[in-house]
Protein backbone atom coordinates (compact mmCIF):
# COMPACT_ATOMS: atom_id res chain seq x y z
CA UNK A 1 0.00 0.00 0.00
CA UNK A 2 1.21 3.48 -0.82
CA UNK A 3 -0.26 4.94 2.30
CA UNK A 4 2.70 7.24 2.88
CA UNK A 5 2.16 9.14 -0.33
CA UNK A 6 -1.29 10.56 0.14
CA UNK A 7 -2.12 13.61 -1.95
CA UNK A 8 -1.20 17.00 -0.62
CA UNK A 9 -4.66 18.08 0.44
CA UNK A 10 -5.12 15.01 2.58
CA UNK A 11 -2.03 15.13 4.73
CA UNK A 12 -2.74 16.07 8.32
CA UNK A 13 -2.45 19.84 8.40
CA UNK A 14 -1.96 19.86 12.14
CA UNK A 15 1.50 18.46 12.29
CA UNK A 16 2.09 20.19 15.61
CA UNK A 17 -0.38 17.88 17.35
CA UNK A 18 -0.07 14.12 17.35
CA UNK A 19 -2.79 12.23 15.55
CA UNK A 20 -5.27 10.07 17.42
CA UNK A 21 -7.08 8.58 14.46
CA UNK A 22 -5.49 7.86 11.10
CA UNK A 23 -7.67 6.90 8.19
CA UNK A 24 -5.68 5.16 5.50
CA UNK A 25 -7.15 4.72 2.04
CA UNK A 26 -10.59 3.90 3.42
CA UNK A 27 -13.38 2.67 1.19
CA UNK A 28 -16.77 1.68 2.61
CA UNK A 29 -19.52 0.10 0.55
CA UNK A 30 -23.15 -0.56 1.27
CA UNK A 31 -23.65 -3.67 -0.84
CA UNK A 32 -21.85 -2.63 -4.01
CA UNK A 33 -22.47 1.09 -3.68
CA UNK A 34 -19.45 2.94 -2.32
CA UNK A 35 -20.25 5.44 0.45
CA UNK A 36 -16.64 6.37 1.21
CA UNK A 37 -14.01 6.32 -1.56
CA UNK A 38 -10.31 6.07 -0.81
CA UNK A 39 -10.32 8.57 2.02
CA UNK A 40 -7.15 9.23 3.98
CA UNK A 41 -6.92 11.73 6.78
CA UNK A 42 -5.58 12.17 10.31
CA UNK A 43 -7.51 13.47 13.29
CA UNK A 44 -5.20 15.42 15.66
CA UNK A 45 -5.42 15.17 19.42
CA UNK A 46 -7.30 17.77 21.46
CA UNK A 47 -8.70 19.50 18.43
CA UNK A 48 -12.18 19.75 17.03
CA UNK A 49 -12.34 18.33 13.55
CA UNK A 50 -15.47 19.03 11.54
CA UNK A 51 -16.62 16.85 8.69
CA UNK A 52 -18.87 18.76 6.33
CA UNK A 53 -20.52 18.04 3.02
CA UNK A 54 -23.90 17.77 1.33
CA UNK A 55 -26.48 15.19 2.42
CA UNK A 56 -25.52 11.67 1.48
CA UNK A 57 -21.84 12.52 1.02
CA UNK A 58 -20.82 9.83 3.49
CA UNK A 59 -19.87 12.03 6.44
CA UNK A 60 -21.92 10.03 8.97
CA UNK A 61 -20.63 6.77 7.51
CA UNK A 62 -17.08 7.98 8.00
CA UNK A 63 -17.79 9.10 11.57
CA UNK A 64 -19.45 5.80 12.47
CA UNK A 65 -16.48 3.92 11.08
CA UNK A 66 -14.36 5.46 13.86
CA UNK A 67 -16.13 3.53 16.61
CA UNK A 68 -17.26 0.59 14.50
CA UNK A 69 -20.93 1.50 14.65
CA UNK A 70 -21.20 0.46 11.00
CA UNK A 71 -20.76 -3.12 12.22
CA UNK A 72 -24.50 -3.19 12.93
CA UNK A 73 -25.47 -2.45 9.35
CA UNK A 74 -25.76 -5.57 7.22
CA UNK A 75 -23.80 -5.82 3.96
CA UNK A 76 -21.23 -3.19 4.80
CA UNK A 77 -17.89 -3.78 3.14
CA UNK A 78 -14.69 -2.02 4.11
CA UNK A 79 -11.21 -1.66 2.66
CA UNK A 80 -8.31 0.28 4.06
CA UNK A 81 -7.47 0.94 7.68
CA UNK A 82 -8.40 3.11 10.60
CA UNK A 83 -5.66 3.41 13.20
CA UNK A 84 -6.39 4.52 16.74
CA UNK A 85 -3.12 5.58 18.39
CA UNK A 86 -1.35 3.53 15.76
CA UNK A 87 -3.28 0.28 16.01
CA UNK A 88 -5.86 -0.94 13.54
CA UNK A 89 -9.31 -0.89 15.16
CA UNK A 90 -10.62 -3.35 12.56
CA UNK A 91 -7.91 -5.93 13.22
CA UNK A 92 -9.25 -9.41 13.90
CA UNK A 93 -8.16 -9.52 17.52
CA UNK A 94 -9.73 -6.18 18.38
CA UNK A 95 -12.99 -6.28 20.31
CA UNK A 96 -15.34 -3.58 18.96
CA UNK A 97 -16.71 -3.16 22.49
CA UNK A 98 -13.26 -2.02 23.61
CA UNK A 99 -13.05 0.46 20.72
CA UNK A 100 -16.37 2.02 21.73
CA UNK A 101 -15.25 2.40 25.33
CA UNK A 102 -12.38 4.61 24.18
CA UNK A 103 -14.20 6.38 21.38
CA UNK A 104 -17.54 7.71 22.58
CA UNK A 105 -20.40 8.98 20.49
CA UNK A 106 -23.19 11.54 20.65
CA UNK A 107 -26.04 11.08 18.22
CA UNK A 108 -28.12 13.33 16.03
CA UNK A 109 -31.22 13.04 18.18
CA UNK A 110 -30.78 12.97 21.96
CA UNK A 111 -31.29 9.33 23.00
CA UNK A 112 -31.23 9.18 26.79
CA UNK A 113 -32.29 5.85 28.29
CA UNK A 114 -35.74 5.88 29.89
CA UNK A 115 -34.06 5.85 33.30
CA UNK A 116 -33.17 8.51 35.85
CA UNK A 117 -30.60 11.20 35.09
CA UNK A 118 -28.20 9.53 37.51
CA UNK A 119 -28.66 6.08 36.00
CA UNK A 120 -28.09 7.44 32.51
CA UNK A 121 -24.68 8.83 33.38
CA UNK A 122 -23.73 5.91 35.63
CA UNK A 123 -24.77 3.32 33.04
CA UNK A 124 -21.58 3.19 31.00
CA UNK A 125 -19.14 2.97 33.92
CA UNK A 126 -21.31 0.46 35.77
CA UNK A 127 -21.51 -2.04 32.90
CA UNK A 128 -17.80 -1.71 32.33
CA UNK A 129 -16.80 -2.75 35.80
CA UNK A 130 -15.98 0.70 37.17
CA UNK A 131 -14.88 0.31 40.77
CA UNK A 132 -14.33 3.91 41.90
CA UNK A 133 -16.91 6.25 43.38
CA UNK A 134 -19.75 6.21 40.90
CA UNK A 135 -21.47 9.28 42.28
CA UNK A 136 -18.31 11.34 41.96
CA UNK A 137 -17.93 10.18 38.40
CA UNK A 138 -21.52 11.15 37.66
CA UNK A 139 -21.09 14.60 39.19
CA UNK A 140 -17.82 15.17 37.35
CA UNK A 141 -19.34 14.11 34.04
CA UNK A 142 -22.41 16.27 34.50
CA UNK A 143 -20.22 19.24 35.43
CA UNK A 144 -18.06 18.76 32.36
CA UNK A 145 -21.19 18.60 30.25
CA UNK A 146 -22.36 21.89 31.86
CA UNK A 147 -25.52 20.25 33.13
CA UNK A 148 -24.79 19.77 36.84
CA UNK A 149 -26.20 23.11 38.00
CA UNK A 150 -29.49 22.44 36.25
CA UNK A 151 -30.08 18.89 37.41
CA UNK A 152 -28.23 18.30 40.69
CA UNK A 153 -31.44 18.59 42.70
CA UNK A 154 -33.32 16.05 40.60
CA UNK A 155 -30.84 13.35 39.71
CA UNK A 156 -33.39 10.65 40.41
CA UNK A 157 -36.00 12.02 38.05
CA UNK A 158 -36.50 10.59 34.58
CA UNK A 159 -34.11 11.83 31.92
CA UNK A 160 -37.04 12.00 29.54
CA UNK A 161 -38.43 14.95 31.52
CA UNK A 162 -35.48 17.13 30.46
CA UNK A 163 -35.64 19.54 27.52
CA UNK A 164 -34.10 18.51 24.20
CA UNK A 165 -30.98 20.57 24.79
CA UNK A 166 -30.58 19.20 28.31
CA UNK A 167 -31.09 15.67 27.03
CA UNK A 168 -28.32 16.17 24.48
CA UNK A 169 -25.97 17.49 27.18
CA UNK A 170 -26.95 14.47 29.28
CA UNK A 171 -25.95 12.24 26.38
CA UNK A 172 -22.62 14.08 26.26
CA UNK A 173 -22.24 13.56 30.03
CA UNK A 174 -23.09 9.89 29.54
CA UNK A 175 -20.32 9.60 26.96
CA UNK A 176 -17.87 11.55 29.18
CA UNK A 177 -18.53 9.23 32.11
CA UNK A 178 -16.70 6.52 30.15
CA UNK A 179 -13.60 8.76 30.17
CA UNK A 180 -13.13 8.32 26.46
CA UNK A 181 -10.25 9.70 24.43
CA UNK A 182 -12.31 10.72 21.48
CA UNK A 183 -15.89 11.95 21.23
CA UNK A 184 -17.70 11.58 17.95
CA UNK A 185 -20.64 13.89 17.42
CA UNK A 186 -23.09 13.15 14.65
CA UNK A 187 -24.93 16.42 13.95
CA UNK A 188 -25.45 16.87 17.69
CA UNK A 189 -27.39 20.12 17.34
CA UNK A 190 -29.63 19.37 14.40
CA UNK A 191 -32.61 18.66 16.66
CA UNK A 192 -31.98 21.64 18.96
CA UNK A 193 -33.04 25.28 19.12
CA UNK A 194 -30.41 28.05 18.64
CA UNK A 195 -29.95 28.68 22.38
CA UNK A 196 -29.32 25.00 23.14
CA UNK A 197 -27.05 24.83 20.10
CA UNK A 198 -24.97 27.72 21.40
CA UNK A 199 -24.61 25.99 24.77
CA UNK A 200 -23.39 22.79 23.16
CA UNK A 201 -20.94 24.72 21.01
CA UNK A 202 -19.55 26.51 24.09
CA UNK A 203 -19.26 23.16 25.74
CA UNK A 204 -17.26 21.75 22.86
CA UNK A 205 -14.63 24.47 23.34
CA UNK A 206 -14.18 23.40 26.94
CA UNK A 207 -14.16 19.72 26.11
CA UNK A 208 -11.36 19.92 23.58
CA UNK A 209 -8.93 20.66 26.42
CA UNK A 210 -9.28 17.03 27.44
CA UNK A 211 -10.80 15.22 24.52
CA UNK A 212 -10.41 14.89 20.80
CA UNK A 213 -13.66 15.79 19.10
CA UNK A 214 -14.88 14.88 15.65
CA UNK A 215 -18.15 16.50 14.64
CA UNK A 216 -20.27 15.87 11.59
CA UNK A 217 -22.42 18.82 10.68
CA UNK A 218 -24.31 20.10 7.68
CA UNK A 219 -24.36 23.52 9.27
CA UNK A 220 -21.38 25.32 7.78
CA UNK A 221 -21.59 28.24 10.21
CA UNK A 222 -21.30 25.73 13.01
CA UNK A 223 -18.28 24.08 11.45
CA UNK A 224 -16.68 27.50 10.97
CA UNK A 225 -17.45 28.55 14.56
CA UNK A 226 -16.39 25.50 16.50
CA UNK A 227 -13.78 23.53 14.60
CA UNK A 228 -10.02 23.78 14.27
CA UNK A 229 -9.93 21.59 11.19
CA UNK A 230 -12.47 20.96 8.50
CA UNK A 231 -12.79 18.07 6.11
CA UNK A 232 -15.06 18.52 3.11
CA UNK A 233 -16.53 15.34 1.67
CA UNK A 234 -18.45 15.03 -1.54
CA UNK A 235 -19.79 11.78 -2.97
CA UNK A 236 -17.74 9.81 -0.50
CA UNK A 237 -14.45 11.41 -1.53
CA UNK A 238 -12.38 13.77 0.55
CA UNK A 239 -12.24 16.95 -1.48
CA UNK A 240 -10.33 19.13 0.94
CA UNK A 241 -8.99 18.90 4.48
CA UNK A 242 -7.25 21.69 6.31
CA UNK A 243 -7.33 24.32 9.02
CA UNK A 244 -10.88 25.59 9.29
CA UNK A 245 -9.81 29.19 8.60
CA UNK A 246 -8.11 28.20 5.43
CA UNK A 247 -10.93 25.94 4.22
CA UNK A 248 -13.52 28.63 4.69
CA UNK A 249 -11.57 31.69 3.57
CA UNK A 250 -9.01 30.39 1.09
CA UNK A 251 -10.25 27.01 -0.11
CA UNK A 252 -7.82 25.31 -2.47
CA UNK A 253 -10.50 23.42 -4.30
CA UNK A 254 -13.17 24.93 -6.53
CA UNK A 255 -15.89 22.58 -5.19
CA UNK A 256 -15.04 23.44 -1.60
CA UNK A 257 -15.38 27.11 -2.38
CA UNK A 258 -18.72 26.58 -4.03
CA UNK A 259 -19.96 24.56 -1.07
CA UNK A 260 -18.76 26.82 1.74
CA UNK A 261 -20.11 29.88 0.01
CA UNK A 262 -23.47 28.17 -0.20
CA UNK A 263 -23.68 27.71 -3.93
CA UNK A 264 -24.85 24.12 -3.52
CA UNK A 265 -25.52 21.54 -0.84
CA UNK B 1 -78.95 10.40 3.83
CA UNK B 2 -81.58 13.01 4.58
CA UNK B 3 -78.92 15.74 4.40
CA UNK B 4 -78.08 14.69 0.87
CA UNK B 5 -81.61 15.43 -0.34
CA UNK B 6 -82.08 18.76 1.43
CA UNK B 7 -78.67 20.36 0.85
CA UNK B 8 -78.33 21.48 -2.74
CA UNK B 9 -74.90 20.73 -4.17
CA UNK B 10 -73.22 23.64 -5.95
CA UNK B 11 -72.13 21.73 -9.01
CA UNK B 12 -74.42 18.75 -9.00
CA UNK B 13 -73.47 16.57 -11.92
CA UNK B 14 -75.36 13.30 -12.07
CA UNK B 15 -72.12 11.41 -11.56
CA UNK B 16 -71.19 13.08 -8.29
CA UNK B 17 -74.65 12.58 -6.85
CA UNK B 18 -74.61 8.91 -7.73
CA UNK B 19 -71.19 8.35 -6.16
CA UNK B 20 -72.25 10.24 -3.07
CA UNK B 21 -75.26 7.97 -2.58
CA UNK B 22 -73.01 4.98 -3.03
CA UNK B 23 -70.57 6.33 -0.45
CA UNK B 24 -73.38 6.84 2.02
CA UNK B 25 -74.63 3.31 1.42
CA UNK B 26 -71.20 1.76 1.93
CA UNK B 27 -70.76 3.81 5.07
CA UNK B 28 -74.10 2.60 6.39
CA UNK B 29 -73.36 -1.08 5.68
CA UNK B 30 -69.98 -0.79 7.39
CA UNK B 31 -71.59 0.90 10.36
CA UNK B 32 -74.13 -1.90 10.55
CA UNK B 33 -71.39 -4.53 10.67
CA UNK B 34 -69.53 -2.69 13.41
CA UNK B 35 -72.75 -2.17 15.32
CA UNK B 36 -73.69 -5.83 15.00
CA UNK B 37 -70.53 -7.06 16.71
CA UNK B 38 -71.03 -4.60 19.55
CA UNK B 39 -74.70 -5.61 19.79
CA UNK B 40 -73.91 -9.32 20.08
CA UNK B 41 -71.34 -8.66 22.77
CA UNK B 42 -73.77 -6.52 24.70
CA UNK B 43 -76.53 -9.16 24.39
CA UNK B 44 -74.21 -11.84 25.68
CA UNK B 45 -73.36 -9.68 28.67
CA UNK B 46 -77.07 -8.96 29.21
CA UNK B 47 -78.02 -12.65 29.12
CA UNK B 48 -75.14 -13.52 31.41
CA UNK B 49 -76.21 -10.86 33.86
CA UNK B 50 -79.86 -11.85 33.72
CA UNK B 51 -79.29 -15.56 34.29
CA UNK B 52 -76.66 -14.88 36.93
CA UNK B 53 -79.16 -12.59 38.63
CA UNK B 54 -81.69 -15.45 38.76
CA UNK B 55 -79.01 -17.69 40.19
CA UNK B 56 -78.08 -15.24 42.92
CA UNK B 57 -81.71 -15.04 44.03
CA UNK B 58 -81.30 -18.66 45.10
CA UNK B 59 -77.69 -18.61 46.26
CA UNK B 60 -76.04 -15.83 48.25
CA UNK B 61 -73.18 -14.09 46.41
CA UNK B 62 -70.94 -14.49 49.44
CA UNK B 63 -71.62 -18.24 49.65
CA UNK B 64 -70.83 -18.54 45.98
CA UNK B 65 -67.59 -16.58 46.16
CA UNK B 66 -66.24 -18.00 49.41
CA UNK B 67 -67.59 -21.55 49.54
CA UNK B 68 -65.04 -24.32 49.22
CA UNK B 69 -67.39 -27.09 48.10
CA UNK B 70 -68.75 -27.19 44.56
CA UNK B 71 -71.39 -29.90 44.21
CA UNK B 72 -74.29 -28.25 42.35
CA UNK B 73 -75.33 -31.49 40.64
CA UNK B 74 -75.17 -33.82 43.65
CA UNK B 75 -76.90 -33.94 47.03
CA UNK B 76 -76.17 -32.29 49.35
CA UNK B 77 -75.83 -29.43 46.94
CA UNK B 78 -73.24 -26.76 47.57
CA UNK B 79 -72.39 -23.74 45.47
CA UNK B 80 -68.94 -22.64 46.59
CA UNK B 81 -67.04 -21.70 43.43
CA UNK B 82 -63.55 -21.66 44.99
CA UNK B 83 -62.64 -25.22 43.90
CA UNK B 84 -63.24 -24.22 40.27
CA UNK B 85 -61.26 -21.00 40.78
CA UNK B 86 -58.45 -22.98 42.40
CA UNK B 87 -58.43 -25.44 39.51
CA UNK B 88 -58.29 -22.59 37.01
CA UNK B 89 -55.54 -20.89 38.98
CA UNK B 90 -53.50 -24.08 39.01
CA UNK B 91 -53.69 -24.27 35.22
CA UNK B 92 -52.84 -20.58 34.84
CA UNK B 93 -49.83 -20.78 37.14
CA UNK B 94 -48.58 -23.97 35.53
CA UNK B 95 -49.06 -22.60 32.04
CA UNK B 96 -47.39 -19.30 32.97
CA UNK B 97 -44.37 -21.13 34.35
CA UNK B 98 -43.83 -22.47 30.85
CA UNK B 99 -45.12 -19.69 28.62
CA UNK B 100 -43.55 -16.70 30.39
CA UNK B 101 -39.87 -17.70 30.58
CA UNK B 102 -39.79 -19.58 27.29
CA UNK B 103 -41.91 -16.98 25.52
CA UNK B 104 -39.76 -14.10 26.75
CA UNK B 105 -36.55 -15.93 25.90
CA UNK B 106 -37.75 -16.70 22.37
CA UNK B 107 -38.84 -13.10 21.92
CA UNK B 108 -35.45 -11.83 23.09
CA UNK B 109 -33.76 -14.17 20.65
CA UNK B 110 -36.03 -13.13 17.79
CA UNK B 111 -35.93 -9.41 18.44
CA UNK B 112 -32.32 -8.91 19.50
CA UNK B 113 -30.13 -11.81 18.43
CA UNK B 114 -31.62 -13.52 15.35
CA UNK B 115 -30.44 -12.44 11.93
CA UNK B 116 -33.02 -10.99 9.58
CA UNK B 117 -33.22 -14.29 7.70
CA UNK B 118 -33.81 -16.43 10.79
CA UNK B 119 -36.42 -13.96 11.95
CA UNK B 120 -38.23 -14.04 8.64
CA UNK B 121 -38.40 -17.82 8.92
CA UNK B 122 -39.33 -18.11 12.61
CA UNK B 123 -41.90 -15.37 13.11
CA UNK B 124 -44.49 -16.97 10.76
CA UNK B 125 -43.93 -20.34 12.45
CA UNK B 126 -44.90 -18.73 15.75
CA UNK B 127 -48.05 -17.35 14.20
CA UNK B 128 -48.94 -20.74 12.68
CA UNK B 129 -48.49 -22.41 16.08
CA UNK B 130 -50.98 -19.94 17.51
CA UNK B 131 -53.53 -21.21 14.99
CA UNK B 132 -53.54 -24.90 15.95
CA UNK B 133 -57.06 -25.89 17.11
CA UNK B 134 -57.08 -26.20 20.89
CA UNK B 135 -58.75 -29.61 20.80
CA UNK B 136 -55.57 -30.91 19.18
CA UNK B 137 -53.64 -29.70 22.21
CA UNK B 138 -56.12 -31.44 24.52
CA UNK B 139 -55.75 -34.68 22.66
CA UNK B 140 -51.99 -34.26 22.70
CA UNK B 141 -52.11 -33.77 26.49
CA UNK B 142 -54.14 -36.89 27.05
CA UNK B 143 -52.29 -39.24 24.73
CA UNK B 144 -48.75 -37.97 24.96
CA UNK B 145 -48.05 -35.66 27.92
CA UNK B 146 -50.00 -37.59 30.57
CA UNK B 147 -48.30 -40.96 29.83
CA UNK B 148 -44.97 -39.12 29.94
CA UNK B 149 -45.73 -37.65 33.38
CA UNK B 150 -47.08 -40.99 34.58
CA UNK B 151 -43.84 -42.66 33.56
CA UNK B 152 -41.98 -40.31 35.91
CA UNK B 153 -44.60 -40.10 38.71
CA UNK B 154 -46.54 -43.39 38.87
CA UNK B 155 -49.20 -41.92 41.18
CA UNK B 156 -50.34 -39.57 38.39
CA UNK B 157 -54.06 -39.75 37.70
CA UNK B 158 -55.31 -40.19 34.15
CA UNK B 159 -56.80 -36.72 34.27
CA UNK B 160 -54.47 -34.27 35.96
CA UNK B 161 -53.70 -30.57 36.19
CA UNK B 162 -50.02 -30.92 35.27
CA UNK B 163 -50.63 -32.32 31.82
CA UNK B 164 -53.24 -29.68 31.02
CA UNK B 165 -50.99 -26.90 32.40
CA UNK B 166 -48.15 -28.00 30.16
CA UNK B 167 -50.19 -28.01 26.97
CA UNK B 168 -51.95 -24.75 27.84
CA UNK B 169 -48.48 -23.30 28.44
CA UNK B 170 -47.36 -24.50 25.02
CA UNK B 171 -50.58 -23.19 23.55
CA UNK B 172 -50.16 -19.61 24.81
CA UNK B 173 -46.41 -19.65 24.22
CA UNK B 174 -46.52 -18.40 20.61
CA UNK B 175 -48.81 -15.54 21.57
CA UNK B 176 -46.59 -14.58 24.51
CA UNK B 177 -43.48 -14.73 22.34
CA UNK B 178 -45.08 -12.75 19.57
CA UNK B 179 -46.39 -10.00 21.88
CA UNK B 180 -43.07 -9.77 23.77
CA UNK B 181 -41.28 -9.58 20.44
CA UNK B 182 -43.50 -6.67 19.42
CA UNK B 183 -42.79 -4.94 22.72
CA UNK B 184 -39.02 -5.37 22.37
CA UNK B 185 -39.00 -4.20 18.78
CA UNK B 186 -41.00 -1.12 19.72
CA UNK B 187 -37.97 0.08 21.69
CA UNK B 188 -36.33 2.71 19.47
CA UNK B 189 -33.17 1.64 17.68
CA UNK B 190 -31.52 4.84 18.92
CA UNK B 191 -31.48 3.47 22.49
CA UNK B 192 -29.63 0.35 21.37
CA UNK B 193 -27.16 2.46 19.43
CA UNK B 194 -26.62 4.70 22.43
CA UNK B 195 -25.90 1.70 24.61
CA UNK B 196 -23.59 0.06 22.07
CA UNK B 197 -21.69 3.34 21.73
CA UNK B 198 -20.96 3.17 25.46
CA UNK B 199 -19.12 -0.11 24.98
CA UNK B 200 -21.96 -2.44 25.93
CA UNK B 201 -22.17 -6.01 24.66
CA UNK B 202 -25.25 -7.31 22.90
CA UNK B 203 -26.30 -9.06 26.08
CA UNK B 204 -25.91 -5.93 28.22
CA UNK B 205 -27.85 -3.87 25.71
CA UNK B 206 -30.69 -6.40 25.71
CA UNK B 207 -30.86 -7.01 29.43
CA UNK B 208 -30.13 -3.53 30.75
CA UNK B 209 -31.60 -1.19 28.18
CA UNK B 210 -34.05 -2.88 25.81
CA UNK B 211 -35.83 -5.13 28.29
CA UNK B 212 -36.35 -2.44 30.95
CA UNK B 213 -37.58 -0.04 28.28
CA UNK B 214 -40.02 -2.68 27.00
CA UNK B 215 -41.03 -3.83 30.45
CA UNK B 216 -44.58 -2.60 30.47
CA UNK B 217 -45.25 -4.13 27.05
CA UNK B 218 -43.70 -7.37 28.20
CA UNK B 219 -45.79 -7.36 31.40
CA UNK B 220 -48.93 -6.67 29.37
CA UNK B 221 -48.20 -9.67 27.19
CA UNK B 222 -47.85 -11.82 30.31
CA UNK B 223 -51.23 -10.65 31.57
CA UNK B 224 -52.84 -11.32 28.19
CA UNK B 225 -51.27 -14.79 28.13
CA UNK B 226 -52.61 -15.54 31.61
CA UNK B 227 -55.99 -14.24 30.56
CA UNK B 228 -56.00 -16.61 27.60
CA UNK B 229 -54.97 -19.51 29.84
CA UNK B 230 -57.90 -18.73 32.14
CA UNK B 231 -60.36 -18.76 29.27
CA UNK B 232 -58.85 -21.86 27.64
CA UNK B 233 -61.45 -24.60 27.53
CA UNK B 234 -60.91 -27.56 25.27
CA UNK B 235 -57.53 -28.76 26.50
CA UNK B 236 -58.48 -28.52 30.17
CA UNK B 237 -61.81 -30.23 29.58
CA UNK B 238 -60.07 -33.13 27.90
CA UNK B 239 -57.00 -33.43 30.10
CA UNK B 240 -57.53 -31.88 33.53
CA UNK B 241 -60.59 -33.84 34.60
CA UNK B 242 -63.98 -33.06 36.14
CA UNK B 243 -63.26 -33.21 39.85
CA UNK B 244 -63.78 -29.79 41.45
CA UNK B 245 -61.47 -29.75 44.45
CA UNK B 246 -59.03 -27.58 46.33
CA UNK B 247 -55.67 -29.21 45.84
CA UNK B 248 -52.12 -28.11 45.26
CA UNK B 249 -51.12 -31.46 43.82
CA UNK B 250 -50.78 -31.07 40.05
CA UNK B 251 -50.91 -34.81 39.51
CA UNK B 252 -54.54 -35.02 40.63
CA UNK B 253 -57.70 -34.53 38.64
CA UNK B 254 -59.27 -31.08 39.04
CA UNK B 255 -61.90 -29.00 37.26
CA UNK B 256 -61.61 -25.49 35.85
CA UNK B 257 -64.40 -22.96 35.48
CA UNK B 258 -64.47 -23.45 31.72
CA UNK B 259 -64.49 -27.25 31.94
CA UNK B 260 -67.43 -27.08 34.34
CA UNK B 261 -69.42 -24.98 31.90
CA UNK B 262 -68.74 -27.56 29.19
CA UNK B 263 -69.80 -30.40 31.48
CA UNK B 264 -73.16 -28.83 32.31
CA UNK B 265 -73.80 -27.60 28.78
CA UNK B 266 -73.29 -31.09 27.38
CA UNK B 267 -75.28 -32.83 30.13
CA UNK B 268 -79.02 -33.16 30.60
CA UNK B 269 -79.44 -30.46 33.21
CA UNK B 270 -82.96 -29.02 32.81
CA UNK B 271 -83.11 -25.43 31.58
CA UNK B 272 -84.25 -22.91 34.17
CA UNK B 273 -83.12 -24.83 37.24
CA UNK B 274 -80.51 -23.56 39.67
CA UNK B 275 -78.10 -26.25 38.46
CA UNK B 276 -78.48 -24.90 34.96
CA UNK B 277 -78.03 -21.30 36.10
CA UNK B 278 -74.73 -22.15 37.79
CA UNK B 279 -73.01 -22.02 34.42
CA UNK B 280 -74.07 -18.41 33.99
CA UNK B 281 -72.80 -17.51 37.42
CA UNK B 282 -69.49 -19.21 36.68
CA UNK B 283 -69.35 -17.62 33.22
CA UNK B 284 -70.00 -14.19 34.71
CA UNK B 285 -67.13 -14.65 37.12
CA UNK B 286 -64.90 -15.90 34.31
CA UNK B 287 -65.86 -12.96 32.16
CA UNK B 288 -65.21 -10.51 34.98
CA UNK B 289 -61.74 -11.98 35.57
CA UNK B 290 -60.60 -12.05 31.94
CA UNK B 291 -62.13 -8.66 31.18
CA UNK B 292 -60.36 -6.99 34.09
CA UNK B 293 -57.09 -8.66 33.11
CA UNK B 294 -57.44 -7.47 29.54
CA UNK B 295 -58.24 -3.97 30.72
CA UNK B 296 -55.15 -3.98 32.94
CA UNK B 297 -53.03 -5.22 30.04
CA UNK B 298 -54.33 -2.53 27.71
CA UNK B 299 -53.84 0.18 30.32
CA UNK B 300 -50.26 -0.91 30.80
CA UNK B 301 -49.69 -1.03 27.05
CA UNK B 302 -51.21 2.40 26.54
CA UNK B 303 -48.87 3.89 29.10
CA UNK B 304 -45.96 2.17 27.41
CA UNK B 305 -46.85 3.70 24.06
CA UNK B 306 -46.96 7.19 25.50
CA UNK B 307 -43.34 7.02 26.51
CA UNK B 308 -41.92 7.02 23.01
CA UNK B 309 -44.43 8.92 20.93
Amino acid sequence: MNTQTTPDAQISPAAQSRSVLDVIDLTIRYGTKPAIRNVSLSIPQHRITAIIGPSGCGKSTLLRAFNRMNDFIPNVGMEGQILYLGSDIYAREVDPVEVRRRIGMVFQKPNPFPKSILQNVAWGPSINGFTGNLEDRVEQSLRRAALWEEVNDRLHESALALSGGQQQRLCIARALAMEPDVILMDEPCSALDPVSTARIEDLMFELKERYTIVIVTHNMQQAARVSNLTAFLENGSLVEYGETDQVFTRPRNQRTEEYVTGRFG
Amino acid sequence: MSQGSTAKPLLAGAGTRKSRTKEELIRFVLFLCAFLSILTTLSIIAILAWEAYSFFREVRVLDFLSGTRWTPLLEPRSFGVLPLVAGTLQIVIGASLIAIPVGLASAIYLAEFASAGVRRALKPVLEILAGIPTVVYGYFALTFVTPLIAAIFPQTQIFNAASASIVVGIMVLPMTASLCDDALRAVPESLRQGAFALGATQFEVTLRVVLPAALSGVMASFVLAASRAIGETMAVTLAAGATPKMTMNPLESIQTMTAYIVQVSLGDTPVGTVEYQTIFAVATLLFAITLSMNIIAHRVLARFREVYE
